[in-house]
């Protein structure tokens, strides 16, 4: 196994055996990023000189025999909407090319906490919005394994850095799927955790009740370990569960006996390619032969998740996008007075955000707020109601992520709805508010990987992992991330 | 309801949106697609349900009337566009 | 062509007039983060990323500034609602940092209360519509102070996020007059509240007000302006008589008021009609998803109801039953808590309570006006004024004196006694030192003598004022009186 391929806990077990040095390892992959990331675009920003020192930092304490954290001088990256203190965080967006922050996200300052180094900061949809990484003002990030193919997004920087290898790990946001679908394009694991369980305070905010950040991991315990670095709670986000998270870790037993494992017949329609549902059914196939019962379950709302969907994230998107004006940081265009300024610097979002921003604007009217999103907020009640239902009678129920694998990049729609209409697996869960994690279960004939969801109930994040832990096992015991691809490499002759 | 080009500049202009004729053109398109499928959650009968507003249901989260330090104003101040003596500066507020 | 001419009956108007108070909350900190609340501070000295608005901030709510709100709400008679959430209001203005302002919408903390007070011998009663709570903007400066004119804003964030309660009134103020003694009474009530400090000098407490007009006996409401720039009480009263007159001519030429926003120019006293453009009438109000709903537990509205002090009106009443003073000036006395704290401190150092009203609402009061100071700036305590006033009792000053050292006292703090001896303004009581003064007067002023003597005793105060005027204010006036008296009148 390559250094770069290693998983988060493969690493640290030769990390404190000192078969390898944090330091050698950073070094190893920031030189990995520098050959393979100009094909792959990943990244937006490297910090080479602060991962190479954090690494360091975490040798000498491992040298000086100190409780290290599991994580330290482990190196991964994050997705550029995370702010990071001192160093460039856009957003992918034009307006804040410019933005060095003042201070850290929380999830930021627990990960320098533990000692784990930082590697860059990863491409994505300008403010997170989009399903390619194509709208980023910056760059395109390509799939790792298919140079034609989109990344998935909007956390396509993060996944495909860890699909290639730059990096053992990275976070991501989801608020409709931007991690659990790029997850599944790239073929590693994703995992969106329940709302409120990872502070959001240092994320850039696209909408405010769906948004969650989580780890891209190779495998599904590697997810469990991140999460145990960056869930718990924070008195700087007033949406943040209280209490202590447990250790996640703790859920790793591959057990499949008494899982009760749901089939919501409202995912396996004409608009979710043949390929895909099969390799999901053939996934519930497996766990039910060791040991779990599956059973098909009814979620009665799900075709109107995405029109709910489109409402709530367009008003509070639109709203928390109306302080990129110009007045306190970021860019700002010459106009002759306040209103002209203001103008001239939101002309340089691109036409995904201003489309968000039109609609949200529309639907925060006094005449349309409750005709719009008052009701889109009624439906998302009989949405979380499904779920709950759905969770008396099973423990996790298991779905497609994306109606195919990863489409081209540059992909032409039809419609605009057709477009969103590749998030239908996905937005329901954060609408309620549900943990789910997305990770490969099969190739599609194109070559490229397959994703399958697990969802599980609000805070039963552990037993989402668990659940996919136990599949892992079962499936993939190299881990979903590596072993789907069975000696693939990045391709980089795409383009 | 369709989108009008007119229409979408008049939401862009409240947004202080700045949107080229072409934008407007290809939004009103759009925006008439996806609000469609916001027409259809008026199929569901909603009355008496409570919406749902925030992602995890807590109440009574507060913090302590404590004073802790602020930034320095260099820091706070760093990364305006346009800064003298230690006031941010933006051009004249009213319109010309 | 024959002229016509109209003869419009004189329609006897109804004034009606609505307010809209915001007060700062004198919490420590800011209502979202821990920077500190203090006024002066150097700008752009007192924020944080959160304040700032900068990128991937959340709001945290201070529960203090909540409380304040309950203890106004209950300070003017609201009742206070179970639960609340926050809703948020959308400009664009370079002041307000993350282009919303987080504030209640739709379910305000405290509604339907109302305050009593008296005007012109009747007790009036304004009601409260409601009271919600919501966070202060930064403060612009703009190049040569005058908003249009301006070339160049200046932006100070040192204010935004302060925690800010809005007063709404009911339309039930019905002169101008009635809207100053209302706001009057209304800060007096923040103050002894201590939930605000309502100094408008500094911007803590700012007013606008509506202001239509109606035939008598209308019970429909007419178009109302909405007046702004209001920076005292009596600009408020001076904008609304100036809008009185401006609507009442109007509605007199059978024109129609326009409903739309004016500002108050102190200098012109008059005010202007403000451009607006209608879509920015639309705040497109939505809940703030990053604020949790909270609930307002019974025991704490009850735990906050019983830290309310005392308030002005009950103040008043138990003055004029514990101090036995006019209502008047109970009423006077009253109207600042700190006034009425330093009236019950000075009784409680010397007693006789009508002497020292008289004190403090002729002295005291006077000077506070003529210096623009507040009552916690003056170095002058109760012992200090307790000290002057026995030494007027016991005779070493003169009570004419006494007011010069009072003042001297109000602006330097130092002792009645040193002032006197510093000055040499005891009072002279040596018989044998005022005799020679009297028969030089005498001496000097024959032909008044001699009135005194036929009988004409008016003019005695003359050869009085003599004395006091060759020994400067020092004579002890009875005693000069009585020498004079001995020498010019059989007894």
């Amino acid at each position: 196994m390559e250094l770069h391929d290693l998983t988060v806990r493969e690493l640290r077990q030769r990390l404190a055996a000192k078969e390898v040095s944090s330091a050698e390892v950073t070094e190893h992959v920031l030189r990995r990023i520098e050959q393979l990331d100009p094909h792959v675009g990943a990244y937006l920003t490297v910090t080479a000189d602060q991962a190479l020192a954090a690494a360091k930092a975490a040798d000498e304490a491992r040298a000086r025999g100190e409780a290290v954290h599991p994580l330290a001088g482990v190196p991964g990256g994050l997705k550029d909407n995370i702010v990071t203190e001192g160093v460039r965080t856009t957003a992918g967006s034009r307006v804040l090319e410019n933005w060095t922050p003042p201070y850290d996200a929380t999830v930021v300052r627990r990960l320098k906490d533990a000692g784990v180094p930082v590697l860059g900061k990863t491409n994505m949809d300008e403010f997170a919005m989009g399903s390619s990484t194509e709208t980023s003002a910056f760059k395109k990030t390509r799939n790792p394994w298919d140079a034609g193919r989109a990344p998935g997004g909007s956390s396509g920087g993060s996944a495909a850095a860890v699909a290639a290898g730059m990096g053992y790990w990275a976070l991501g946001s989801d608020t409709g799927g931007s991690i659990r679908q790029p997850a599944a394009f790239c073929g590693v694991v994703g995992m969106k955790p329940t709302y409120g369980l990872v502070s959001r305070f240092g994320l850039i905010a696209m909408a405010s009740s769906l948004d969650q950040i989580g780890p891209f991991t190779r495998d599904v315990a590697d997810a469990a370990e991140l999460l145990n670095v960056i869930a718990g709670h924070d008195p700087k986000d007033s949406t943040s569960a209280p209490g202590r998270a447990p250790d996640f870790t703790a859920a790793l037993k591959a057990e499949a006996k008494g899982l009760r494992i749901g089939l919501p017949k409202e995912y396996f329609t004409e608009g979710i390619s043949a390929e895909v549902q099969a390799a999901v059914r053939q996934a519930a196939a497996e766990l039910e032969r060791a040991g779990a019962t599956v059973e098909e379950v009814s979620l009665p709302h799900a075709e109107y998740a995405l029109g709910a969907y489109y409402m709530i994230v367009s008003a509070e998107s639109s709203s928390n996008l109306g302080r990129y004006d110009g007045v306190r940081y970021g860019r700002r265009e010459a106009g002759a007075d306040v209103p002209a300024m203001m103008t001239a610097t939101r002309a340089l979002l691109g036409s995904e955000v201003k489309r968000r921003i039109v609609l949200g604007t529309f639907v925060r009217g006094k005449e349309r707020l409750p005709e719009y999103y008052m009701r889109a907020a009624r439906v998302r009640t009989l949405l979380r109601r499904d779920f709950e239902q759905a969770f008396e009678k099973v423990d996790v129920l298991l779905t497609p992520v994306t109606p195919t694998t990863a489409f081209p990049l540059g992909r032409r729609v039809r419609s605009q709805m057709e477009a969103y209409a590749a998030d239908i697996c996905t937005v329901a869960v954060n609408l309620a508010g549900l943990p789910a994690l997305s990770m490969p279960c099969g190739v599609g004939a194109d070559g490229l990987p397959i994703g399958l969801q697990f969802i599980g109930p609000a805070f039963g994040d552990a037993q989402v992992l668990q659940a996919a832990y136990t599949y892992e096992q079962l499936a993939w015991p190299e881990g979903a991330g590596r072993a789907w691809r069975a000696g693939k490499e990045v391709d980089v002759d795409g383009h | 309801m369709k989108f009008t080009p007119e229409q979408v500049r008049a939401l862009a202009g409240q947004a202080r949106l700045g949107l080229t004729d072409e934008e407007a053109e290809r939004l009103a398109a759009q925006l008439t697609d996806v609000l469609q499928e916001a027409e259809r959650l008026k199929e569901l009968d909603v009355e008496g349900v409570e919406p749902t507003l925030f992602g995890v249901q807590l109440v009574n989260v507060w913090r302590d009337d404590a004073v802790e330090a602020s930034l320095p104003r260099d820091a706070a101040l760093a990364a305006a566009p346009d800064v003298q003596d230690g006031f941010v500066k933006v051009p004249r507020i009213v319109e010309e | 062509m024959a002229t016509e001419t109209m003869v419009k009956p004189v329609t006897e108007y109804e004034v009606v007039i609505g307010l809209e108070i915001h007060a700062e909350l004198l919490t420590d900190a800011k209502v979202w983060c821990g920077c500190s609340t203090k006024f002066g501070a150097e700008p752009n000295t007192q924020v944080c990323p959160v304040c700032m608005g900068l990128p991937g901030t959340l709001p945290v709510l201070n529960r203090e500034a909540v409380a304040y709100a309950i203890k106004a709400g209950l300070a003017l008679n609201c009742s206070i609602a179970p639960e609340a959430r926050f809703d948020r209001k959308h400009y664009f203005y370079p002041d307000l940092p993350k282009a919303y302002q987080i504030t209640q919408n739709d379910h305000p903390l405290c509604r339907r209360g109302y305050v009593e007070f008296e005007l012109g011998g009747e007790t009036r009663r304004v009601g409260i519509h409601h009271i919600h709570l919501e966070e202060e903007a930064g403060k612009l400066m703009h190049a040569g102070d005058r908003l249009m004119e301006a070339e160049y804003s200046l932006i100070d964030y040192n204010r935004a996020g302060i925690p800010l309660i809005e007063i709404v009134t009911e339309p039930d103020i019905r002169s101008p007059e009635e809207a100053r003694v209302f706001l009057e009474n209304l800060k007096s009530i923040l103050e002894y509240t201590r939930v605000s400090d309502c100094r408008m000098e500094q911007g803590s407490l700012r007013v606008d007000a509506n202001i239509s007009l109606r035939p008598k006996g209308s019970t429909k409401f007419g178009n109302k302006a909405e007046i702004k720039n209001l920076n005292s009480f009596r600009a408020v009263q001076r904008a609304l008589e100036y809008e009185v007159r401006r609507q009442t001519e109007i509605l007199q030429r059978g024109e129609e008021v326009a409903a739309e926003t004016r500002h108050w120019d102190e200098t012109k006293g008059v005010t202007v009609a403000m451009r607006t453009k209608d879509e920015e009438d639309d705040y497109r109000y939505s809940p703030e998803p990053d604020i949790p709903p909270f609930e307002v537990d019974p025991a704490w509205v009850e735990r906050l109801r019983a830290q309310l002090p005392e308030l002005p009106r009950e103040k008043q009443q138990r003055f004029v039953e514990q101090y036995e003073l006019p209502a008047y000036d109970a009423g006077v006395l009253t109207a600042d808590a700190k006034v009425a704290d330093f009236f019950e401190a000075c009784v409680a150092a010397y007693g006789k309570p009508k002497i020292v009203s008289n004190w403090l609402m002729g002295e005291f009061l006077r000077l506070l006006r003529e210096d623009g100071a507040e009552v916690q700036d003056v170095p002058l305590t109760p012992e200090g004024l307790a000290e002057l006033l026995t030494l007027v009792d016991r005779g070493v000053i003169s009570g004419s004196i006494g007011k010069e050292v009072f003042e001297d006292m109000f602006r330097t703090g130092k002792s009645a006694a040193a002032i006197v001896k510093e000055r040499g303004l005891e009072q002279i009581s040596d018989e044998g030192e005022l005799a020679a003064v009297v028969d030089q007067v005498i001496a000097e002023n024959e032909d008044a003598a001699a009135k005194v003597r036929a009988g004409e005793m008016k003019t005695i105060g003359f050869l009085v004022g003599q004395v006091m005027q060759k020994t400067r204010g020092k004579a002890n006036p009875k005693l000069v009186n009585e020498l004079l008296r001995a020498r010019l009148v059989q007894e």
